[in-house]
């Protein structure tokens, strides 16, 4: 197949197989009154009515998107800073190991009923259940990305004699990235999972809130608009991730399409 | 220092555990709402002789182990179907990216509205993010095959059903392993979930419970629980990935794709 | 050239490890001096310690012991006055950074400021003939120019003493005929000392000025042979020479009896 109509398949399939089943949608739901599955049309109005307003968007979405990036911001230096210390430092892993792997191993939602004990359930609450659960991905990674840095380039470092904040920045960093960014993928999913949760509980506002209410209330075309709104979300992190990690391992794509051949 | 990984291991455990009860003891925390350890640790003891414990223990195995095999199942069917057939992979390819990332949590809503506040509603949240790990990791699974491999078979004359069996299966095999793993966990994770915002019977409903009781060291004691739980379901599964890829010559890094 | 006080001084050098079956004398006992701006080549039998030896050389590893002294001070930590080139030079050379940022990065690691730092890596990149490539990153060049990369960083570094282990023995035979003669042009070009570990013997007796022979384990010193081949060397005349091939015979027949554990004294 010549290039250009193999690239005009891929978008044409890209885009279509998803309209597809809107109108697949469209047509299951047509004419029923299903009170649990309305129509794509009503949720679609229920979506524009919903959250393109103004005033849902300071007083729900923005707050709820600015608590899950700096709770996932807190998560990632958090766990940076700890895995390389603890990484480079074999008894200190030993050390810590076990209890890292059990407190990775609590579902993070057990954890909120203990977090709201202590710390209320106002915004710094709702910021450590996020954090609870999206630093091990990270900490645990960087852990391991820097305890598996290839011996060879440690053995250059060392026989150059470059150390310090220089090696950190130079050395340790990129050669664990890999394996961090892999863990700063998994906190991006969990701590948008805790952002909505932390906001199902005892919570005034927030996406997760919102979505809940509608629930309750069965206004189900506005509680759709919000899965949806979520799933967005979710695409567009999923998506903006993408293009960071990218820039970041290009090195490291690089390498591995050469060393595949 | 081989021998001493594990009595640094055990030290670690061991001041986790004092450190937890000097805080608390000495006030740092209220006591109200950090109970010391040896409290905690009592209460989990007497938990273990409750039968009510026992019986939300094993509702929260069944709705987990059930969740598992239903993802599972659909994943593995599904994903080789998907896998196997280039123009349903690309058909299919937006959509699958623009599902899976949708946080389970927001299921949560709509699997209530479908089931109640029952084991089906939180078996739909239990089933969906796992079932897209293993659906993915069949997916690469299939597109990892060997294309000098693949070439060689059909030259021999292999037929498909024989190319499945001695191509696509071995190669797939540790991918969906290692994606059972992945979603043994998220499924523990979810199952937990599920029980503290829909409230079916299992562990996180007795959490839930002892939270607004309020139950402080029972309550404590049951995160413990679901920490082990988790621990163990963790090292059980990479153990078993081990020992059934230990013929294979990559060893899958998790999470390094 | 006996009357100046040697660059390298090793003495007695003896390193045991710990391992599951018991300690191994990886090497025994191994004493030699190199001067200044000399080229000594270290040959021996697969297994021998060669690697073992350099990185106690090159302070990477400690020995048990025995001293080895670099300028009258002794050795126990990387020197900053020396540079090793190793063999697995993918893994040698930081794949994030570019071919310029590689070389320049010990440099940084020394303080040397911005400019100087540029005219140093530029100088070093045109000596081993990879001026096209500054803004490359390594896995995008061929094994052959990934380790003369290696060799400008280390040449950037001036160092006194230039450490190679088996730099090329990972790369095709055309590309090493022409490290190989790269290798004597830097040396003559920068006067730096030269410690070429190789198991390949003719690439020894070509490029060295000495060639230290190894015995197995425990490793000590077979034979300190000194070469006397001409200083102006080439691939094609150098080795018709017929002093080249009873040199490389005799290094041979040494070790093959290092091999069967034969001492010569």
């Amino acid at each position: 197949m010549p290039a250009v109509r193999r690239s005009l398949v891929s978008v044409g399939l890209a885009v279509g197989v998803p309209i597809l089943l809107v109108l697949a949608w469209a047509l299951a739901t047509q004419g029923t009154q299903n009170l649990y599955f309305p129509t794509p049309g009503k949720v679609f109005d229920a979506f524009t009515s919903t959250w393109l307003t103004g005033a849902t968007i300071t007083k729900h979405v923005l707050p709820s998107l600015g608590r899950f990036a700096i709770g996932v911001v807190l998560s990632i230096v958090i766990g940076i800073v700890a895995g390389t210390a603890i990484g480079a430092t074999p008894w200190l892993r030993s050390l810590l190991e076990p209890m890292l792997e059990f407190f990775r191993a609590i579902p993070p939602v057990a954890l909120v009923p203990v977090i709201m004990l202590i710390l209320g359930i106002d915004d710094s609450m709702k910021l450590a259940v996020i954090v609870s659960g999206s630093v091990w991905p990270v900490l645990l990674n960087t852990i391991e990305g820097v305890r598996a840095m290839d011996p060879v380039l440690t053995d250059t470092s060392r026989s150059y004699r470059i150390r310090g904040a220089l090696a950190y920045r130079y050395f340790v960093l990129p050669a664990a990235s890999p394996q961090i960014m892999a863990g700063v993928r998994l906190c991006l999913s969990i701590g948008l999972i805790l952002m909505v949760i932390s906001e199902m509980f005892a919570a005034s506002s927030g996406l997760g809130y919102q979505i809940l209410f509608f629930q309750r209330q069965y206004m189900i075309a506005e509680m759709w608009s919000g899965i949806v709104l979520l799933g967005i979300v979710g695409v567009a992190v999923a998506a903006i991730f993408q293009l960071v990690e990218r820039r970041v391992l290009h090195w490291y794509h690089g390498s591995r399409e050469v060393s595949r051949g | 220092m081989r021998t001493i990984r594990p009595v640094l291991g055990v030290l670690g455990v061991l001041g986790f555990m004092v450190t937890w009860e000097v805080v608390a003891r000495t006030g740092v925390v209220d006591p109200k709402y950090v109970p010391p350890f040896t409290t905690t640790a009592a209460r989990l003891v007497a938990e273990l002789g409750e039968p009510k414990f026992w019986s939300a223990f094993g509702d929260t195995l069944l709705t987990w182990a059930l969740g598992l095999a239903i993802a599972t199942v659909a994943a593995i069917v599904l994903g080789a179907v998907v896998g196997l057939v280039p123009f349903l992979r690309r058909a299919t390819h937006t959509t699958v990216e623009f599902l899976r990332p949708i946080p389970s949590v927001a299921i949560i809503p709509l699997a209530i509205l479908l089931a109640g506040l029952s084991r089906e509603a939180a078996l739909v949240v239990v089933v969906y993010a796992p079932f897209w790990q293993v659906f993915i990791q069949v997916l690469y699974g299939i597109a990892d095959v060997d294309t000098v491999a693949q070439d060689t078979a059909r030259s021999f004359g292999l037929k498909r059903r024989q190319r499945l069996r001695h191509l696509v299966l071995p190669t797939a095999l540790p991918y969906v392993i290692t994606g059972f793993r992945l979603a043994a966990s998220i499924a523990l994770v979810l199952t937990i979930t599920a029980e503290l915002i829909i409230k079916n019977p299992g562990l996180g409903r007795q959490i839930d419970l002892y939270r607004s009781a309020p139950d402080v060291p029972g309550l404590y004691a049951l995160v413990l629980v679901t920490g082990l739980l988790g621990l163990v379901v963790n090292l059980g599964t990479r153990y078993a990935e081990r020992r059934l890829l230990h013929w294979h010559p990559s060893v899958r890094k998790e999470g390094v794709q | 050239m006996a009357d100046k006080a040697p660059l390298l001084s090793v003495k007695e050098l003896k390193k045991t490890y710990a391992s599951a079956t018991g300690p191994v004398e990886a090497i025994g006992s191994i004493t030699f001096d190199v001067h200044a701006g000399e080229l000594v080549c270290i040959v021996g039998p697969s297994g021998c310690g060669k690697t073992t030896l350099l990185k106690c050389l090159s302070g990477l590893l400690a020995p048990t012991s025995g001293s080895v002294r670099l300028d009258g001070a002794e050795v126990t930590a990387p020197p900053k006055k020396m540079a090793v080139v190793f063999q697995e030079y993918g893994r040698s050379l930081y794949p994030w950074l570019t071919v310029a940022d590689n070389v320049a990065l010990p440099l940084r690691a020394q303080g040397i400021g911005k400019a100087e730092r540029t005219a140093a890596v530029e100088r070093a990149v045109e000596e081993v003939g990879l001026g096209h490539a500054m803004h490359k990153y390594p896995w995008q060049l061929s094994g052959g120019m990934q380790q003369r990369v290696a060799i400008a960083r280390a040449v950037a570094y001036q160092p006194e003493v230039l450490v190679m282990d088996e730099p090329f023995a990972a790369v095709d035979a055309q590309t090493r005929a022409d490290l190989e003669d790269l290798v004597r042009r830097v040396w003559q070009d920068l006067g730096v000392t030269v410690l070429f570990v190789t198991h390949d013997i003719d690439e020894s007796v070509y490029l060295g000025e000495r060639v230290l022979m190894l015995t197995n384990s425990p490793t000590t010193i077979q034979e300190d042979l000194a070469i006397d081949l001409p200083a102006e060397r080439d691939q094609l005349s150098t080795r018709a020479l017929p002093r080249f091939t009873e040199l490389r015979t005799h290094v041979y027949e040494q070790i093959q009896r290092a091999k069967r554990g034969e001492l010569v004294r």
